[in-house]
């Protein structure tokens, strides 16, 4: 992707006859894409909304949006974002407002940065950089720390406790994560998510999760415990509205709170995309001679995150919510010794059977 | 391979600076009405009364401790699992034998009652963080009798 770019970019930056310095190349490409991905994230968010609130209403026997925009009210996120930015931006008197303003910016920038190493084609991604999952992971753990400051400086009860318990639920989930997805690095050998998708080319039958029981199992294992790192039910705790409020953003009105939504969904993508990834087979089709069923890459890892979003939206208008006590029980004495079982599982399958 | 570096700190930067964008962009359209009762702290209609911080479970304490111990883990058996098929048997079982130790302890923490989330009463395992919550509890309990 970088490549076309600079192309262009070398093309439209010259000054009638010096070459353009290599810095500012490589600067003005990233930022372009950046703004690219930008964009893309936010089409992208306004789309999962919409689609929640369709998949919603279908589940629970009604239409959902059905006016705005005429065709199945397909622009009520547009109406949404734009009556967003129209409300009051009220910053309660005591609260501590250097931190109030950053959560958002901390939250956001960190759904934002992992998408860096996404990879949406073979040469569509920004930077495979060659750590490319221990940064989505540590990346996902700087969300703690702006939700954290979220509820502190909101000065209130209740959006403390809000966020705080999403805090605790977060870093419980993140161990099981972590640890599924290291089965599926065991496989691949890498940690660059580029060379884990080459690892799965050559049809269905190559990809992760149907290679070995125990990333069968890993998968499950991190689809659940990627579920509890995104807040979403049955581990909606810290949002419920009949429990907190609205937990760590009560405070939060329009944009600011619209850009803890846009993180939260972004972050639904960032986990779908990880999965998909590492245990779905990425950019790869599912023949392994690409006659058959013949879509762009990309439109396949696109497919596959979409189809992995929308079993969340069911599962959450299927599941009730877990209580906190059962949401630590199930990360600390289910999820982890189970997916300490995968890790060597796993290890044991790859030096026994190859 | 730097040049892969910069991406990573020119997003950050650019989501950072995103929400500020957005909000000029909203300063310029939205109301500004200044009413005192709006800045008061929201719970659900009622006055809010008592130090922000009244009681603290010290659970979340106790789980970010653990955090801790299994993330470190979890970071060092990263590169053993890039590397392991190269590592052969030898490897593989001292990694066993790491994971083995550290399993033992999730294995204490759990059989000394200090993965409960909430008290328990009864014949399960009171963990030393709750047996001195609970002299505290009493302690304060006597205080206000007394007063």
């Amino acid at each position: 992707m970088g490549e076309w770019l600079r192309w262009v970019l070398d093309m439209v930056l010259v000054p009638p006859l010096k070459p353009v310095p290599e810095p500012l190349l490589t600067v003005v490409t990233i930022v372009v894409i950046a703004t690219i991905i930008l964009a893309f994230i936010s089409v992208l968010v306004m789309f999962l909304i919409w689609l929640e609130r369709k998949v919603s209403a279908h589940m629970q026997d009604r239409l959902g949006p059905m006016r705005v925009g005429g065709w199945h009210g397909w622009a009520q996120s547009i109406a949404d974002g734009v009556k967003l930015l129209f409300k009051e931006d009220i910053v309660p008197t005591q609260a501590d407002r250097v931190v109030f303003a950053a959560a958002p910016m901390l939250v956001f920038a960190s759904a934002f940065a992992a998408f860096v190493v996404i990879p949406f084609g073979p040469s569509l991604i920004v930077a495979d950089l060659n750590i490319g999952i221990l940064y989505l992971i540590a990346i996902s753990s700087v969300v703690v720390i702006g939700i954290l400051m979220a509820g502190w400086s909101s000065n209130n009860k209740w959006a403390l406790y809000g966020s705080i318990r999403s805090a605790a639920q977060i870093v419980s989930y993140e161990i099981p994560a972590g640890f599924a997805l290291l089965t599926a690095v065991m496989l691949a050998g890498s940690l660059s998510m580029q060379d884990i998708t080459r690892a799965q080319e050559g049809g269905i039958h190559r990809w992760f999760v149907f290679q070995n029981p125990f990333t069968f199992l890993a998968f499950f294992i991190y689809y659940c415990a990627a579920l509890a790192e995104v807040n979403r039910t049955p581990f909606d705790i810290p949002e419920a509205e009949s429990e907190l409020v609205a937990g760590y953003h009560t405070e939060y009105s329009g944009m600011r709170f619209a850009i803890f939504f846009l993180a939260e969904y972004a972050n639904m993508f960032v986990v779908s995309a990880i999965a998909t990834t590492l245990f779905l087979g990425g950019w790869n089709g599912i023949s392994p001679w690409d006659l058959w069923v013949a879509l762009p890459p990309a439109v396949w890892f696109i497919l596959k995150c979409l189809f992995l979003i929308f079993v969340m939206m069911w599962l959450r208008w299927t599941l009730p919510r877990l209580r906190v006590d059962q949401l630590m029980y199930m990360s600390w004495k289910v999820l982890l010794p189970f997916s300490a079982v995968c890790v060597l599982g796993a290890g044991l399958w790859v030096m026994l059977i190859g | 391979m730097l040049a892969d570096y910069l991406a990573v700190f020119i997003f950050l930067v650019l989501g950072a600076l995103f929400v500020p964008l957005n909000l000029l962009i909203g300063s310029l359209i939205r109301p500004k009405i200044d009413e005192p009762e709006k800045y008061t702290p929201y719970e659900c209609g009622e006055e809010s009364e008592g130090h922000l911080f009244n009681q603290f479970n010290p659970r979340f304490y106790i789980i970010a401790l653990i955090f801790i111990i299994f993330e470190v883990e979890l970071v060092f058996l990263f590169p053993w699992g890039v590397l392991f098929r190269r590592l052969g048997w030898f490897g593989f079982v001292e990694m066993l034998v790491f994971l083995a130790v550290l399993l033992v302890g999730l294995v204490y923490a759990w059989g000394k009652g200090d993965l409960e989330w909430i008290k328990p009463g009864g014949a399960r395992r009171i963990s030393t963080v709750d047996r001195v919550q609970d002299t505290v509890d009493r302690v304060q309990d006597f205080e206000r009798v007394g007063r």
